[in-house]
This record gives C-alpha cells, structure tokens and sequence, in this order.
C-alpha cells in the first residue's frame, strides 16, 4: 500500500462576483467544484485541463495561498506521523507545513524580485523561516545553486535577475524552492515560457531532483505531451471538476471520457506522417451535461486505478 | 512545376543598437510556391519574426536591410517607396502578428476595423459589398455574423484570432503570414484555428508561411519548412523528409526535444547551453558550441554553404563530408 503525502476530498473553491459596482445581484463562480485526490510519496500528479478549468485555483487552496471554501485537505506530519487536516493547524504547525509546500511559477521574469541578487532572492526563504546561522544559510545557497546547475555558483550569486536567460531564471526559482527541502511542490506551468531546448533541461532536473530529494509534484499544464513526461499519474479538469483521473500511460491508451478524448486528439503530433484522431463529438452538448451538472458526480472506477466523472459514462461505456 | 509566389534570396537585415550592430537575418534564402504552406521555426530570438517584418516591411526603425532580393510574384519589394508598400502590404502580403488578437482596438466593433482595411484597398466598393465580404470572410473561419457589431472585448481570445484571419484574408492576398497565431492560446483552442487555417488554405488555394517555434505545429501545418537558428537557415526542404530523416544537428535536437503523447514514451535529449547572442560576429558554425556532434573542423572559420542531400532537402554545414557519417 502506497503511502499518501496529500490527500484533498471534495475541495471547492468558488468566487463571488456582482454584476456590477451598484448591483445587489451577486453570482457565484464554482472555480472548483469539489474534486478528490491524492498523491503518494515520490509520485506526481499533473492537472491538465483548458485555460480557466480551475487548476491553479486548486493550487492555489492546496498552498493556503486562498482560503477553500470546503472541502478537506489532508497532508502528511512528519513529526506525528499522521495525515492531518490543514484546517486544524496552529501557527507553529503552520510554519512548518509552508516550508513542506512549495510553489513554482509560470513566468519566470515576473516571480523573482528585480531589485534582489540572486543570492538574496535564494536566502529569504532560510531567512524567513530562521533557519541555521548565516554561514550555514550562505553555504546552502552555494550547494542548492549546483544542484540545479548553476555553476560555479561564485557567478551567479552577485548577479541580477535581469542578468540572466529564461532558463537560468527558472532554475533560480527552483532552487528558491528546494532550498526549503520541501516534501511537496506545485509547479505552475513552469516550463511553458521556456524555449524547446531548454525546456527538456528544466524538466529533467526536475524529475532528477524529484528522485533524489523525494519530492512529489502536483504539474499543472495544459499540455499533456509535457504531463506525459513529468508526471505518474494525470488528472483532467474541466469546468471545475476531475473528469478523469489514472495513471499517464493508461490515461493516453485508453481514454474514457470525452473531455479527455478531445484533449488528447487536439495536441499537434511532431510526425507530418502521422494523422490525428478526430473525436465525433459534440462538445457543445458536452460543455452543457458538464456545465448543468450541479454536483453529486461521483468517479467510477474501470480498473486499473482508472477513474472516469460519472455524469457522462453511462452513454458512453 | 509549381510556379513560385516568394522569392527570398541571400536576405541580409540587422538591427542598430547602441552597443552594436545585431545581425538577425543572415543570407536567408527560400522560396514558397503558389498554394503552398511553408514552416519556418526556430528558437526565441532566431530571427523567425524579423524574416516576417522584413518581408513586409514592416521592421522596427533600428532595422536596415542590408543586402538580398525579396520577389513576391516577380515583383522587387525591396527599395519600394512607402506609398508603393501600401499596396503590397494586405493586397499582396497580408500578416497575422504573433499576439494580434490583443492589437484590436477597443472602442470600434470588429467589423468597422475589417471595413476599414477593405475601405483602403477597394475604395470602389459599396458599404453592403463590403459586410457581404466579410460575412462570408466570418463563415470561413467559423465566426458568426452577429460578431460585426460586437467590440473585441466581448469575444473570447480564440473568437479575436479567428477575426484576425478574416481580417488577414479581407483583401485576398496572394501571401499570408502567421507568425505564432496560437501561441498564447489553449491547446484546444489551437487545434480548432489550425483546422480553420487548413481549411481556408484548401478553400482559397492559399499560399502559406507559417512561422512557430513549435515543432509539432509545423509537421501539421506545412508541406516544406525551414529551421533557423542564430539568424540562419540551417536546415530546409519538404517537411516529411526532414522529419524522417534530419540532418543538421540542430534540426535533429529540436525533433529530440519534443514530447508528444502518441506512440511509446522516449527519453528525451536537452540540449546543452543558450543560443549564441548576435550581437558578435560568428564564425563559422553558430551551433557548435552546442553540437552534440562536434567535430575538430567545426571549431575552424569555414564558411558554412547549403548542400542539397536529397531534392529540395539543403543542410547549411561546413564541411559536406562530414554529412556521409
């Protein structure tokens, strides 16, 4: 039985709008219709799904960067060997699951502070949560810079952000983030603005950083050529809700839901030769049943540790 | 034979900055024939945008074109006078910009802005005429009528770069340029534009340069592509053949890099270093300090030549020997 490092059941995070500055009339956007997973130790679990799905709003709650408004979030303590509720943690146990979870973003040239030297945008996390004496801080940053490949390191500490390609940024970033020797990190598309060759360097370290320090990744994507490669187990988001959720060979093979049919048929193949599976459906009919659907929909399991949204199955299994 | 639309021929054009002369398009050479869809891809920064603007012209005001011929169905378009541009420019060339769905303005409704490009062109035609043509321009590309009289914030960002195609096709040009035209969409999104693209192409017999750092949009979108590197092509010919069987070592890096989610899941190969800055001259190979097959020659300042391996398949290299290892 694998071990969970997270589990959420049921999260929901959902917006109030008003129509307009003198409205009363007040609308409730479901960002995140209450979905459930969870990930064990070492694996990650990439969210993919369109633009506005609701995948970095469930980041986003994961971290307690947003308050969810239910649901329930379960993380892993180290000390009492317990999954517990992040609810219930008080502030020293507060502190202590931050520096657990991470995050990395997308743009690397607006995440890390202009005015800062690398060394000091890799020293505040250590600063922030106190920990060891400034030599040993300094030391730290030295070592974390050759683990994501920034070497020698005596050359990049003095240097500015601006100083720096896309690539380097985000290894910045991800040192940033590794320094805290975080047992969870979730990656917000962190690779998307990076060119093509750089891309797989990203990547690779972070699935070899993933094997060595034992971090799990929740890799939020819209591209699931990309989920293919970084992640275990992939999860489809559509209007709020998991449609389909199982480990990545599987999800690719043997796809069930509709959604997850036209997600995989619309990315372009790199093979002239090689042509497309267009998927007969009707996506309006479909953006409807998923849309309308107030909830209540449950996951089915086909085998496998496949899981499909049940609101749709019956017609289509 | 297909009769040729463009002809690009040893196009030189840098950019004047204050710390130097930036050399971004450097003896390019290609043609693109009539009905024909052609790739250019490459890197951030490989000078796929500045091809583009030079094309039409429409370059930043640091830029010089230095030297080449640029012939759009036989006509010279370099040293034409600004006037004589106009006319070329969406009558002859018409461009779809990287990120054009957001260079709508705001306050005029789409079809007074598609209006007015025609207005420019066909000052003879009605007012009717006019929305008649772009009605059926929206048909085309799958937008309903009712988008005439809406503004461009109430549409979607797919919905804004399908009026922008509309709005390239308006004057029924002989060339369409789309340079990234889905980049910062989603991929759902992007697959639906690139079939409406593909289709148009096959109902106006369209000719196509479509450019894009994407690899696997190439291989859908184009029958022959170019790849560029630091401001050159290195590698061109019919898009099948150079997918099965690449020969530069950066056409060969790029196909490695890629993911995708069909057939078995491969290792993937990065490519080690950045792309080399302009701004200094280079000699000899540009993608040598990166080569994974580097060779003790590449080192050398020979000058690097295109060599036909296969018909209409050139591979930019120094030493032509080496292509028979």
């Amino acid at each position: 039985m694998k071990k969970n490092l997270i589990e959420v059941k049921n999260l929901e995070k959902y917006f109030e709008t008003s129509a307009g500055l003198f409205s009363r009339k007040k609308s409730t956007i479901k960002a995140v219709d209450g979905i459930s997973f969870e990930i064990p130790f070492g694996e990650s679990l990439g969210l993919v799904g369109q633009s506005g799905c609701g995948k970095t709003t469930t980041a986003r709650a994961l971290c307690l960067l947003d308050e969810k408004t239910s649901g329930e979030v379960n993380f892993y303590n180290s000390d009492t060997k317990n999954m517990e509720s992040i609810d219930n943690l008080n502030e020293e146990e507060l502190k202590s699951f931050r520096r657990n979870i991470q995050m990395i973003f997308q743009d690397p040239y607006e995440s890390l502070n202009p005015r800062w030297n690398i060394k000091d945008i890799i020293l505040e996390p250590l600063n922030i949560h106190n920990i060891g004496s400034l030599s040993e801080r300094e030391d730290a940053v030295v070592e974390i810079l050759k683990t994501v490949g920034l070497t020698p390191p005596e050359n990049y500490l003095p240097r500015y952000p601006h100083e720096l390609s896309g690539g380097q940024r985000q290894r910045v970033s991800i040192a940033r983030t590794l320094i805290m020797k975080p047992k969870f990190v979730v990656c917000d598309e962190p690779t998307s603005m990076l060119d093509v060759s750089i891309r797989i360097s990203i990547m690779d370290l972070m699935l070899n950083l993933a094997n060595d320090l034992e971090v799990s990744y929740l890799y939020i994507t819209h591209d699931l050529a990309v989920a293919r490669y970084m992640c275990n187990r992939i999860a489809v988001m559509f209007n709020g809700k998991i449609v389909e959720i199982a480990e990545t060979e599987e999800l690719l093979k043997n796809p069930i839901h509709p959604y997850t049919k036209r997600l995989i048929s619309s990315i372009p193949v790199p093979d002239p030769t090689y042509e497309r599976v267009v998927y007969d459906i009707d996506y309006t009919e479909l953006d409807n049943i998923i849309a309308t659907d107030t909830g209540n929909i449950g996951m089915v399991d086909i085998g496998n540790e496949h899981f499909v949204a049940t609101h749709d199955v019956k017609g289509i299994l | 034979m297909q009769e040729n639309i463009l002809e690009v021929n040893n196009l030189n054009m840098h950019y004047e900055t204050i710390s130097g002369e930036v050399a971004a398009v450097k003896d390019i050479t290609f043609h693109v024939k009539k009905g024909e869809s052609f790739g250019l891809v490459g890197e951030s920064g490989c000078g796929k945008t500045s091809v583009a603007m030079s094309l039409v012209q429409l370059q930043a005001d640091n830029a010089k074109i230095s030297s080449g011929s640029i012939k759009l169905d036989g006509q010279e378009l370099i040293g034409l006078s600004e006037n004589e541009l106009r006319s070329v420019r969406w009558d002859g060339i018409s461009i779809v910009f990287q990120g054009a769905m957001n260079a709508w303005n705001p306050v005029i409704k789409i079809g007074e802005q598609i209006r007015e490009a025609i207005r420019e062109h066909y000052p003879n035609n009605t007012k009717l005429q006019n929305i008649e043509k772009i009605k059926e321009l929206f048909e085309m590309v799958g937008l309903d009528e009712s988008i005439i009289d809406r503004f461009p914030h109430e549409l979607s960002g797919g919905m804004k770069q399908r009026a922008v195609i509309a709005l390239a096709l308006s004057c029924n040009p002989k060339l369409v340029i789309a340079d990234e035209p889905t980049t910062a969409l989603d991929v759902v999104i992007q697959d639906q534009i690139l079939n409406e693209i593909k289709k148009v192409q096959d109902l106006l017999g369209l000719s196509l340069i479509y450019i894009s750092h994407d690899i696997a949009v190439i291989a859908e979108m184009t029958e022959r592509m170019a790849v560029m590197y630091a401001g050159r092509i290195v590698e061109s010919g019919p898009t099948k053949d150079i997918f099965a069987n690449p020969k530069h070592s950066y056409t060969r890096a790029l196909l490695e890099s890629t993911p995708s989610v069909v057939g078995d899941k491969v290792k993937l190969n990065s490519l080690d270093g950045e792309p080399p800055s302009l701004i200094d001259s280079i000699e000899g190979c540009s993608f040598a300090p990166r080569c994974p097959n580097k060779t003790i020659s590449c080192n050398s300042s020979l000058k690097s030549e295109l060599v036909e391996v296969s018909p209409e398949h050139f591979v930019d290299v120094c030493n032509a020997e080496s292509l028979n290892t």
